[in-house]
């Protein structure tokens, strides 16, 4: 082979001084002289004022007995657990905020950004204005708010307030008292009666925190749970029906409230039917204290309120723009076809603007866990509090601390951005190759 | 039609010829009934929209009008301590307890600052005020010498001017500094400090040579991919480690390096983009007149990246001054840390404090932050038009 | 009115479009002045004119793609108002070709054909899909029905935008300058398929600059300029003979 394959021309002699081949191994070789360089600085310096300040070094503390509380914790935990144990209920604690504050502020984002792009003046300009005003406060201003400024001082437990529809009714009883003319009147009287039919609110806010309705599971819960997957199944089922048969036949079918028929309402026929085997204890005021109901801590409602409302506006600028995104070149081709309004959004605008939203979005979501570490600052008992903050002031290994949370959450933005990018290049694909 | 030539005739219309006698003037739009009409349709065309606009209303009232009464209407305005604005005292309610944010100016302003010294901030601000003036008008004159001094000038002065202990000043320790003068301090040594690291950064990213790279890729992606408290606990409590053990870092030199880290690595990726957004003609150019990797980069492609860059440089220094208030966790009080301190005070205990201080904080932040992604917003129309019109 | 008879009605209108008295402002712009145009069935309309004359915006007028402030539109026998349900049907039965060409990036170019006829016609999808490759074939692109649009050239991207109009079956055609985004050796193709259409004797009011494309195959030709009809005839009185002042200087501009 090597006698008739062509030989390579022989490269021209350069001064070594001015050889681009040359220059760029020298130069790459020095950078990373100078990062080992560094490295051995900083392990040196490390091991020096270790041995100064008589710290212990290596990861056992995570089998040591933490000796702290903990105020919210999904796991059974109590002081005498390790610290292992304490960076599990913090991360679990982490997530939960997240998941939440995600859940909460994709809906609101959505709505929001919609609202921008009503063609109801009033709408578009409330909705611009709320996304104004939240983006320009300081996160941790918005957290405090809520916290020092609005929870703290609310009312002890037996004077909690009561949170819901019959609270708003009652209000607006009042307001039609206060107006204090016959017919205003009349319509309080009414009102008023409404109130007292509805029954006294499901949710409590006090200065202990905020009390919702617990579930319940009775026997026969079983029952109903199976009836939703049978729902769900069935659900599935008939869109697959509905696909074929509009494949088929042409004809449409409204998938939609089918759906929400089969979801909703086989479960509910369950429930009926057996008697209410599942459903909401509600909280109730005894004395003291409340029965039933589930407690939430002042600090996890003032975070999950203001990573809500902050990443919402951010969220809704990215619907905005993905939405925008969508010229309007393409829904006027989607109209001249004759598609329905419903149509051209459903068919047309929302799976292209879906792919302009997703990227950003999924970043949004990044940015509130890792926003979510603010939590520290009223105590919220979140991975970094529980870590890089009590335990951290325990057991002074801030090395090892400050490195597994911040590994933590560099995994966490490293894997999302790798998925990022594989969604990314398989829309690309898709459309481009 | 008066200006028809010949009929129109029925059948078959390839017949028909038209030639135009006179022009059709320009006529106003039929108006008045149709505006209002059609602004009412906007709001109350269908059961949806009316449902909606009620709503809208409803809440933009319930907002306003206690927001005005707790700011203006039932504000107090002048007394010196908290009986002037109680209940009690007054016999009607009590808004905004403006006095309190009028005791504690000096505390929210400078912090703990000695009240004899606070000329020197107070130089620095007007300073500082001087040269970014001029420097925010895209056609005022001596640009380069501005920028200069704004950004090379100004700080070395400013760190004299405020640490003092040389020139006859008397020196003031960071330990004493707080309130928005740490909070503009920071941000802006942040953003400042980070320019050149950000400008490496991006240039590593863009290099040819893979070790250089892979290096700026993972230092970027790094500081990127980790939440800023815990850029801030790093250098308060691990950096320390890392230097030698006689070497004596001040809180807030550390909590500066770990912002430059952080905001540096954030600048790469907006220098990045400017970058990218040079056409590959200006590099090829630029080589085809014989200059090396650092010439090209400094005299042709830096320039006209820098101008792109404006509008995400301003937006960095908004998220930067937003994200300054995380310093009061590791301990360094900056306005909200020392608005949420004067909470604690007996003097100034009313129910109406805690607004008071928040709305006093929250008005700062806004009208700094939303005045500055104004100013970005106005500047990224500018590039655009500019960059059409060549 | 059975379906029949209403069928039999408008195959009966000898007018596809009249527009009468039209007038529309864009803001305080009087864009459109007191046009009136009457198209009949299986005529060839083109319009032409500088830009910014109202041309385009008088299309967007026959499938309601603009409202306007006075006159009438009646397209096939129905006159389009704010009635949503009456502009979907006329829009149904009007096809039209943009400039930008405005393919679905998101959807193949199969689906790009079977699209409306899915949803709107209510077709089963094999019936939908045979219908779009016949399309294809007639604008000559069978083998690319399976890609996306932006892997295609602009005058193959043109061509199937003109075969998902024609997958609604039409009874008019409208197009918006369909050759002025395309770079000049894909102008042909498009305008070879715009010919074949017209020989099928479809209903077409075409907004261009191609001069030849209207002698060719135009019924009548159109100019029109701040916003009204300057002169309208047959192209050859037209192109030899016009009479307008205005017109002899557009000819002479276009046609240099």
């Amino acid at each position: 082979m090597s006698d008739t394959a062509p030989r390579a021309p022989k490269r021209p002699r350069v001064d070594p001084l001015y050889d681009p081949r040359v220059r760029a191994a020298v130069y790459q070789v020095l950078l990373l002289l100078l990062l080992l360089w560094l490295g051995y600085q900083v392990a040196v310096n490390v091991r020096a004022n270790l041995v100064a300040q008589n710290i212990a070094t290596g990861f056992g503390f995570f089998g040591i007995t933490a000796g702290f509380g903990i105020n919210q914790s999904l796991i059974p935990y109590q002081e005498a657990d390790t610290y292992g144990r304490a960076f599990v209920v913090g991360l679990l604690n982490t997530l939960l905020v997240s998941a939440i504050g995600i859940v909460f502020a994709t809906i609101l984002g959505f709505i929001i950004g919609i609202a921008r792009l009503s063609p109801n003046w009033l709408v578009a300009r409330i909705a611009g204005g709320y996304v104004e005003l939240i983006r320009n406060l300081p996160l941790l201003f918005q957290i405090m708010f809520w916290y020092v400024a609005v929870l703290s001082p609310l009312p002890a437990v037996r004077q909690s307030i009561g949170i819901g529809f019959q609270p708003l009714v009652q209000r607006l009883a009042d307001g039609l008292a206060w107006l204090n003319f016959d017919l205003a009147k009349a319509a309080a009287g009414l009102v008023q009666r409404f109130a007292v039919w509805i029954g006294p609110p499901e949710v409590f806010l006090n200065n202990r925190g905020l009390i919702v309705p617990e579930p319940y599971f009775h026997s026969g819960a079983g029952i109903v749970c199976a009836a939703l997957l049978a729902g769900i199944v069935a659900t599935i089922a008939m869109r697959i029906w509905a696909r074929r048969r509009l494949d088929a036949t042409g004809q449409t079918f409204p998938v939609f409230w089918a759906s929400i028929g089969l979801v909703v309402g086989l479960p509910l026929a369950a429930l009926v039917v057996l008697g209410f085997p599942v459903g909401l204890v509600q909280p109730e005021l005894r004395g003291f204290n409340f029965v039933g109901g589930i407690r939430l801590i002042p600090e996890f409602v003032a975070l999950v309120l203001a990573l809500t409302t902050y990443t919402a506006a951010f969220i809704a600028e990215v619907v905005r723009a993905g939405i925008l995104s969508v010229s309007r070149g393409q829904t006027e081709a989607a109209a001249a076809l004759g598609l329905p309004r419903k149509r051209v959004l459903n068919l047309v605008v929302v799976p292209q603007a879906m792919r302009v939203i997703t990227p950003p979005l999924t970043n949004q979501y990044l940015n509130l866990t890792k926003n979510s570490t603010l939590a520290a600052a009223i105590g919220y008992p979140d991975l970094f509090s529980v870590f890089a903050g009590s335990t951290l002031n325990i057991t002074g290994q801030a090395i090892e601390i400050i490195a597994i949370t911040m590994a933590v959450y560099l995994t966490i933005s490293l894997v999302t951005s790798l998925l990022m990018g594989w969604y990314n290049a398989r829309i690309q694909l898709a459309e481009r190759a | 039609m008066n200006s028809i030539d010949n009929t129109m005739t029925e059948g078959n219309g390839s017949q028909l010829r038209f030639v135009r006698r006179a022009m059709v003037p320009e006529r106003a739009r039929p108006l008045a009934v149709d505006v209002i009409g059609a602004i009412w349709r906007r709001l109350f065309g269908g059961v949806f929209n009316t449902m909606l606009t009620l709503v809208s209303a409803f809440i933009l009232v319930a907002l306003v009008w206690p927001t005005f009464r707790f700011m203006i209407w039932d504000a107090v305005w002048d007394g010196a301590s908290r009986v002037d604005c109680l209940e009690e005292t007054l016999k009607r309610p009590v808004g905004a307890c403006w006095p309190f944010v009028q005791a504690k100016f000096g505390q929210f302003i400078y912090g703990f600052y000695p009240e004899a010294e606070r000329w020197r901030p107070n130089l620095v601000f007007l300073i500082g005020a001087l040269l970014l003036a001029p420097l925010l008008v895209p056609g005022a004159p001596l640009k380069r010498i501005n920028a200069l001094l704004f950004f090379v000038v100004f700080p070395i002065v400013s760190f004299f001017l405020l640490v003092g202990g040389r020139f006859g000043l008397v020196h003031v320790e960071t330990r004493v500094w707080g309130g928005l003068l740490i909070t503009l301090v920071i941000s802006f040594t942040g953003i400042v400090a980070s320019m050149p690291l950000g400008i490496l950064l991006a240039l590593g990213r863009r290099s040819p040579l893979p070790a250089v790279r892979v290096v700026s890729v993972a230092i970027i992606e790094f500081w990127r991919g980790v939440p800023l408290i815990t850029v801030l606990f790093f250098a308060t409590y691990m950096l320390p480690f890392f230097l030698p053990p006689h070497w004596n870092v001040d809180a807030l030199l550390r909590v500066l390096i770990g912002v430059t880290l952080f905001s540096g690595a954030y600048l790469a990726e907006v220098i990045r983009g400017g970058l990218q957004a040079i056409p590959r003609g200006q590099f090829e150019a630029a080589a085809a007149m014989g200059m090396g990797y650092w010439k090209v980069m400094g005299l042709i492609i830096m320039p006209q990246a820098l101008k792109y860059v404006i509008p995400g440089l301003v937006n960095s220094f908004i998220a930067l001054f937003k994200d300054t208030t995380l310093v009061l966790i590791v301990s360094i009080f900056d306005l909200l840390g020392q608005v949420r301190t004067s909470f604690s005070d007996p003097n100034w205990a009313t129910p109406v404090t805690l607004f008071t201080g928040f709305a006093f904080a929250g008005i700062i932040y806004f009208v700094i932050s939303f005045a500055m992604s104004r100013y970005a917003l106005a500047m990224e129309r500018r590039l655009s038009t500019d960059h059409r019109a060549t | 009115m059975t379906p029949q008879q209403q069928e039999l009605r408008q195959t009966r209108n000898p007018v596809a479009v009249d527009i009468v008295g039209l007038n529309k402002w864009y803001g305080s712009f009087h864009v459109l002045r007191d046009v009136d145009l009457r198209i009949a069935r299986g005529e060839r309309i083109v319009i032409a004119g500088p830009s910014g004359s109202g041309k385009s915006t008088l299309l967007r007028c026959i499938n309601r793609l603009e409202d306007w402030q006075e006159g009438s539109v009646v397209v096939d026998g129905v006159e389009l108002t704010d009635d949503l349900k009456k502009i979907e049907d006329v829009r149904r039965e009007v096809g039209m070709v943009f400039q930008q060409f405005n393919l679905f990036p998101h959807l193949t170019v199969m689906q790009n054909c079977t699209l409306a006829p899915i949803w709107v016609r209510h077709m089963p999808r094999k019936a939908a899909e045979d219908l779009a490759r016949h399309y294809l074939e007639r604008v000559q692109i069978p083998e690319q029905a399976g890609k996306y649009p932006s892997q295609l050239s602009g005058g193959q991207q043109q061509r199937v935008a003109i075969a998902r109009a024609l997958c609604m079956q039409p009874k008019i055609m409208l197009f918006d300058e369909p050759t002025s985004a395309l770079d000049p050796e894909m102008i042909k193709e498009v305008l070879d398929t715009m010919v074949m259409l017209a020989e099928d004797g479809m209903t077409m009011a075409v907004v261009t600059h191609e001069m030849g494309f209207a002698r060719q195959v135009a019924n009548r030709v159109a100019l029109m300029d701040a916003g009204q009809i300057i002169e309208m005839s047959e192209p050859a009185r037209f192109f030899e003979n016009p009479q307008h002042e205005r017109t002899k200087l557009f000819l002479s501009q276009i046609l240099r």
